[in-house]
């Protein structure tokens, strides 16, 4: 069995002028959360959009399963929710999933547990169009389960839903993740990847400025030191970590160091005759990463 | 939303979908398309539409003409005693296409319209094409379960002209003679093809402008309007009428008029039924744009990005 379960190679789009993607390639490994990460606009949905067959790439290669996007052997083994879900407002949800189960082949006794699976086997009698927003993400979310797909394509999932409701689908994830679920995930909030993807890939602009795990993005942790005099404090940080690891900030002194030489360089503090207020390690989050990467992308164009 | 109740655990490892072939996927699509067309309100108001239309037209005033000694609504000057014969159950071949090259070709068309364009709106083609049949098999899907509906609208009518008709020679007191059995399959033809070419007319003008009311707009306009325009630039000016007498209105209209629709007296005597056409030409000009059609709307949307 490959481990691959995604490979796109320089995939393109371009609409006019605009290139909405460009030069993507991305690799998603069987088992994994993949993050796929960006601002709006970014190029994320058009690239789902190709890797499921709804968009023909400009130029540029993706491979679903060893087959081409659009091809029944990958899109009956992609279970996908895109841009919002679309189904038929007059039918209920149980129906609407009855369509789809129709299309897929699959029996109605994979409906219901669907809906279970999401929550809504209790209101799965009424109308679509008679549900919240989140009632309509979760039917979307059922929908995608169905036919137990190899991969799970789910663009902006808690788009639209409450703080309990973005919690109860970063758990849904998480639990198919647990399982062996392949996920690929897309989203513009950062903290939400943070948690639970294996690895990310960012985008901005239709470019893939990245793609690694969530603990090589961040890189290594960082100590910031705050100490008095901070001429003082600032000499005896560089003779510890180097002086191109040292940097003063409005927060005070951060130095590329693991936290394992915090008591070495408390001593040289020391020694050199600083008061230190502070010593704590400072781990980067994903979004500082993403507003460093996409702040240098703006700045490089 | 109730917190922490969504699991995505699956009771047992559920039902894996198979990946399809092209039939299995075409079969599989039409499946889906008949659940979801069969709940569809919309579905059976035009058909009831159509139904109360035939009803009134070809039966419910010529009877009440008849029955009350003034003319008939759309053929002044007969006798009402020469109506009585177009209401009896015989003749139900030459009734039965009458309202279908116009009125019944227009709700067909909207039919189409609407189970093709609104899956844009609704972003239902997205899903529908991610589930795995193919986009030939889909959108073939969507095509035969329209198909299916427009049999049972033609049946339908059948059955209801049957009763109909019954029905009055019953209460005139007339013996029931019923029509030739090969003339009545012609004349089911006939409507087959008419509605068929319609309803996908409109599936193609549905998937071309991706929105069912401009699609319905259109079709209504092109096959009430623009067409009887045109026939009527073509009868002052030759030249057009190459043209127009191959328009898909004028070859459903003369389909019904070669079928007797128009009434023994005036052949046109029906609104949209024409002889520009014998009719067999009429009946293969009508099955030519009805296959080129749904090649066209084929071609579309395999092609077409879905966004």
């Amino acid at each position: 069995m490959t481990n691959t379960i995604v490979v796109t190679e320089r995939l393109t789009k371009r609409y006019g002028d605009r290139l909405a993607v460009n030069d993507v390639s991305l690799t998603v490994r069987r088992g994994e959360v993949y993050g796929f990460l960006g601002p709006n606009g970014a190029g994320k949905t058009t690239t789902l959009r190709m890797l499921l067959g709804l968009v023909r790439p400009t130029s540029g290669t993706a491979t679903i399963l060893g087959h081409a996007p659009g091809e029944p052997g990958a899109t009956a083994r992609i279970g996908a929710l895109v841009e919002g879900p679309g189904f038929y407002p007059y039918l209920s949800g149980r129906d609407n999933l009855r369509v789809m189960a129709r299309y897929q082949g699959v029996s109605d006794v994979a409906v219901e547990d669907a809906l279970h699976r999401v929550d809504l086997a209790e209101r799965g009698s009424d109308a679509f169009k008679s549900y919240s927003l989140g009632m309509k993400q979760r039917l979307g979310v059922a929908s995608a389960l169905l036919g137990e797909p190899d991969l799970l394509v789910l663009d902006e999932p808690t788009n639209g839903l409450d703080p309990a409701g973005m919690a109860d689908m970063r758990k849904l994830v998480v639990d198919l993740a647990e399982q062996g679920q392949t996920v690929l995930l897309s989203s513009h909030l950062l903290a939400e990847v943070q948690e639970i993807c294996d690895r990310v890939g960012v985008i901005a602009h239709g470019r893939l400025l990245a793609e690694s795990t969530v603990a090589e993005l961040r890189g290594a942790s960082t100590l910031l030191v705050r100490a008095q005099p901070v001429e003082v404090a600032l000499a005896a940080s560089m003779q510890v970590a180097g002086d191109d690891a040292v940097q003063l900030t409005d927060a005070g002194i951060r130095l590329e160091l693991s936290d394992e030489r915090a008591p070495e360089l408390a001593r040289a503090l020391v020694a050199a005759g600083a008061d230190i207020h502070e010593i704590r390690t400072a781990e980067r989050s994903l979004e500082d990463v993403f507003f460093e990467m996409t702040t240098d992308e703006e700045e490089n164009r | 939303m109730s917190t922490a109740t969504m699991t995505g655990r699956a009771t047992a490892r559920g039902e894996a979908r198979a990946v399809p072939t092209m039939v299995s996927g075409l079969v599989a699509s039409t499946k889906a398309e008949l659940l979801r067309l069969r709940k569809w309100p919309a579905v059976w108001i035009l058909a009831t539409v159509w139904l109360l239309l035939n009803l009134t037209f070809a039966y419910l005033f010529n009877y009440i003409a008849y029955s009350t000694g003034s003319s008939g609504f759309s053929n002044e000057g007969v006798p009402p005693s020469a109506l009585l014969p177009d209401l009896l159950p015989a003749a139900i071949p030459s009734v039965f296409t009458g309202g279908m090259p116009m009125f019944g070709g227009a709700i067909m068309f909207i039919l189409g319209a609407l189970a093709a364009g609104s899956g844009y709106g609704w972003g239902t083609w997205k899903t529908a094409l991610t589930q795995g049949p193919g986009r030939l098999s889909t959108f073939g899907g969507t095509l035969a379960a329209v198909g299916i509906a427009v049999v049972g609208v033609v049946a339908a009518t059948l059955a209801l002209d049957f009763a109909a008709s019954a029905l009055i020679a019953v209460v005139e007191g007339q013996s029931i003679a019923w029509p030739a059995l090969g003339a009545l399959a012609e004349a089911v033809g006939g409507g087959l093809l008419i509605f068929g070419m319609w309803a996908v007319a409109g599936v193609l003008v549905g998937v071309l402008t991706r929105s069912p009311a401009l699609a319905v707009g259109l079709g209504l306009v092109w096959s009430l309007v623009i067409e009887n325009l045109l026939r009527g630039v073509g009868n002052l000016l030759s030249g057009i009428e190459y043209v127009t007498d191959v328009l898909p209105g004028t070859a459903a209209g003369s389909l019904a008029g070669a079928l007797g629709a128009g009434g023994s007296d005036d052949p046109e005597g029906a609104p949209g039924v024409l002889t520009v056409l014998d009719g067999r030409p009429a009946a293969l000009l009508v099955a030519a744009y009805l296959v080129a059609f749904a090649v066209a709307g084929a071609l579309l949307m395999r092609r077409r990005d879905v966004t």
